[in-house]
């Protein structure tokens, strides 16, 4: 169908507030509107606490520190510290890939739990921390550090992690990582990683006898916020090699401990993921002087762009470099879009993901003359909207911590082809008749970044898209009611 | 007679625990079957009972034993003087875990082990001074304690506490069927305390059970670890607390207490002396401004 024009798009946004009480309605009003690139001043307020009895897709402060920042540090061992549940539903749910060995000397897709039981509420959980440290050095001696990720009732009875972390720290002699993640801080997953970013400076680039790996060099670079779901990393990491950088540290997707001790002395950080890990590269901007830039390795217009963005902090043989990289694969990508682009052209798309996708993925649909007419982020900050404005188009529309309501209403009347969202929207749309893409794990699929990423994102979308299955939605005895309706007619 | 459960609050310090098991002593004495529930870290509601320096609790009990489904109800509970049941809930050392939930799951041990059998009389609960957390109030709770004595003195402190209480049971009494059953004036001397925690009970809307004169007697049966109904049976003292048992029987005041304003309270404790009429021109002043 048609756009809808800005007076459609705002009549729409009241029409599904009106159902709400006077309260909530006013307070999910500032969440949604309509996108005005022509606007400076913050088109949605975002950051704040969740509406009581509406279904919200947020995560919390654990699920940031545990599941997005640490846990993909592959050679840590990542102790979810209190009751099991909280570290066994959410076991190698992400798709961080890693080289290794499980077991032996990675780790991540492990679940380690201090188990806890009534009595360990009562009295207390640190003996039990100490124990679980203890065991941990004696049956996976090859592991490189452990971090204590809070659950929820450890901040309620007041367990002396750092206590107990550092002495163990002291006897295993590697470091023993405390993080106050507990779960019911914050209004979502995103004050997790902001306490995941402050434990990697304040007990990685901080400690002492921290081994020198790796001799410092003039084209240095990290990648910091790429978790390599299906591989990202990998596909990204090439390109940035092939242009002539060195890649010495990238985390946290198949990251280690020592890669990250060793990123306060590269020339320049490289932010995927912003809203993760924007923290801890201004830390290192302002303790080390390490510039760092935000880069979008989605569809080849932004590849190319970011490659020359990041050429741009170095001398010309890295310029020439991105140049010979881009090249190398324009012929790729001119065959991508050339088989996909007829088969997606003028298809709407519907976004609603975390802190990143929701603005980073619009480019790549461009790439293959499709359009963006929704989005949101689950935990997005001002910055993050502020960065979505101009790429969005006008009369768009944008919602934050959007409700399941909300979303469906929504989808109801856009009519988008195509949703990209997680596994907790899926079913629901698909059963509306509408095609879906997991854009948190790439469902199942990936790596979607970088040129290689792209061609496998193109058939994916093409895949969902125009599956033979969505003519089949109506089932027979509707159908034959359906086409008499019509004869009538 | 139907089961009665009735609570025991109080500032720390107070002589709950003191006053629990003399007046429990006294019941026991009149035939009566009665279970004492101690909901306190410290375990030290049931030593006067039991002769012992502390009972083995609830939950050290079930941390030995791997979880308080693998205890026993005899496990945890020890009989003393005049065949009283004792339990404590236990808990943790001052400054590690929660000690609230010791007491929420100690209780419903005690509940699903079926404690509360037919032929008890009396259930107390001898509570923590400070209901910090939601775990002390859980004897006040749906099923539990219908009645509350709040153990108090004429000290200013004492009865703050009182009547934070009060405001406490008022949360419960509109949600379950928790009543303030009066105050125990447990005698520090101050003057005319009589009087005083009469005009508070009055305020509050309930009444002084009974005033508990104060004597040497009860710390000497301390010492040895006896209440003094079984210390020395024909003191003043046991006379006193086989008074309040008498009434605590024969009690049938149970209300929804209307808790004092801080100001009323103030004026109340002007009224008595105990508080000087406020000068609000000192506040904030240092000792090298004052003239």
């Amino acid at each position: 169908m048609a756009n809808l024009s800005k007076e459609e798009t705002q009549a729409l946004i009241q029409e599904v507030l009106e159902v709400y009480p006077e309260k909530a309605k006013e307070d999910r009003a500032k969440h949604l509107s309509i996108n005005d690139q022509a606007a400076d001043t913050k088109c949605v307020t975002s950051n704040r606490k969740s509406l009581p009895g509406v279904m919200t897709i947020r995560g919390c402060a654990y699920a940031g520190s545990k599941g997005v920042v640490w846990g993909p540090i592959k050679d840590m061992i990542h102790i979810s510290h209190g009751p099991v549940g909280c570290g066994q539903y959410s076991r190698a749910g992400r798709r961080n890939y890693y080289v290794g060995t499980t077991g032996v000397n990675s780790f991540g897709t492990m679940n380690f739990t201090s188990d806890f039981q009534e009595k360990d509420i009562v009295f207390g959980g640190d003996k039990k921390l100490s124990k679980l440290l203890s065991e941990v050095e004696t049956l996976f001696p090859l592991h490189r550090g452990v971090s204590v990720q809070s659950e929820c009732p450890i901040g309620l009875i007041g367990d002396d992690i750092e206590a107990v972390s550092k002495a163990s720290s002291q006897e295993m002699g590697k470091p023993v990582i405390p993080v106050r993640c507990e779960g019911f801080r914050g209004v979502s997953q995103s004050l997790g990683h902001h306490i995941a970013n402050d434990a990697i400076r304040d007990h990685v680039f901080e400690r002492e006898g921290a081994a020198e790996t790796v001799e410092p060099g003039p084209y240095d670079v990290a990648i910091l916020g790429d978790y390599n779901i299906g591989g990202d990393a990998w596909s990204s990491r090439i390109l940035l090699e092939e242009m002539g950088l060195r890649v010495v540290s990238q985390w946290s997707g198949d990251g280690t401990i020592a890669e990250m001790e060793h990123t306060p002395k590269v020339k320049l950080n490289l932010l995927h993921c912003y809203r993760s890990m924007n923290y801890i590269s201004r830390h290192m901007e302002e303790k080390y002087g390490i510039p760092w830039v935000e880069y979008n390795f989605f569809g080849p217009t932004k590849v190319a762009e970011s490659l020359r963005k990041i050429a741009s902090y170095f001398d010309d043989s890295i310029k020439e470099g991105a140049e010979r990289v881009i090249a190398k694969y324009q012929t790729m990508m001119d065959e991508v879009i050339a088989k996909y682009k007829p088969r997606l052209e003028g298809k709407k798309v519907m976004l609603y993901v975390g802190g990143l996708r929701p603005r980073h993925v619009i480019g790549a649909y461009e790439d293959l003359g499709m359009e963006v007419v929704g989005t949101g982020y689950e935990f997005g900050h001002n910055d993050d909207y502020e960065r979505t404005t101009k790429d969005m188009g006008n009369a768009t529309l944008i919602y934050d911590d959007v409700t399941g309501f909300e979303f469906e209403e929504f989808v109801k009347r856009v009519k988008p082809d195509l949703i990209g969202s997680g596994v907790k929207e899926k079913y629901i749309f698909q059963k509306m008749g509408v095609p879906f893409r997991q854009m948190h794990s790439w469902d199942y699929s990936g790596p979607y970044h970088g040129y290689d990423g792209f061609a496998i994102f193109a058939k994916d979308m093409d895949m969902t898209l125009n599956n033979p299955c969505w003519k089949n939605m109506t089932p027979p005895w509707k159908a034959s009611a359906e086409e008499e309706q019509q004869a009538v007619a | 007679m139907a089961l009665r459960q009735a609570a025991i609050y109080g500032k720390g310090g107070i002589g709950k625990s003191t006053t629990t098991q003399n007046l429990v002593a006294a019941l026991a004495e009149m035939g009566k079957k009665v279970m004492i529930v101690g909901c306190d870290p410290k375990a030290d509601s049931t030593r006067l009972i039991l002769h012992s320096k502390a009972q083995t609790t609830v939950m050290h009990l079930a941390a030995e034993a791997g979880s308080v489904e693998d205890l026993e109800l005899e496990d945890v509970m020890a009989i003393g003087y005049g065949d009283v049941r004792c339990v404590e809930s236990g808990g943790p050392e001052p400054g590690v875990g929660c000690a609230g939930r010791g007491v929420i799951t100690a209780i419903n041990f005690l509940e699903e082990e079926g404690a509360y059998d037919e032929d008890l009389d009396f259930v107390f609960y001898d509570v923590l001074g400070d209901v910090v957390c939601g775990g002390f109030a859980m004897p006040i709770r749906e099923n539990k304690a219908q009645e509350i004595y709040i153990v108090v003195s004429g000290e200013m402190m004492a009865m703050f506490a009182a009547n934070n209480i009060a405001k406490g049971i008022v949360k419960y009494a509109t949600s379950g069927s928790v009543r303030l059953a009066g105050l125990i004036c447990n005698s520090r001397n101050t003057d005319r305390e009589d009087e005083l925690i009469e005009a508070l009970a009055a305020r509050l809307g309930t009444q002084m059970i009974h005033f508990v004169p104060r004597d040497n007697v009860v710390q000497h049966a301390e010492i040895r670890r006896m209440t003094v109904i079984e210390y020395d049976p024909k003191a003043k003292q046991a006379d006193e607390y086989r008074a309040l048992a008498q009434k605590v029987v024969a009690n049938e005041k149970f209300i929804v207490p209307t808790p004092l304003e801080m100001d009323d309270l103030e004026d109340l404790l002007m009224e008595f002396g105990i508080l000087e009429e406020e000068d609000e021109s000192i506040v904030g002043q240092k000792a090298e401004e004052v003239v």
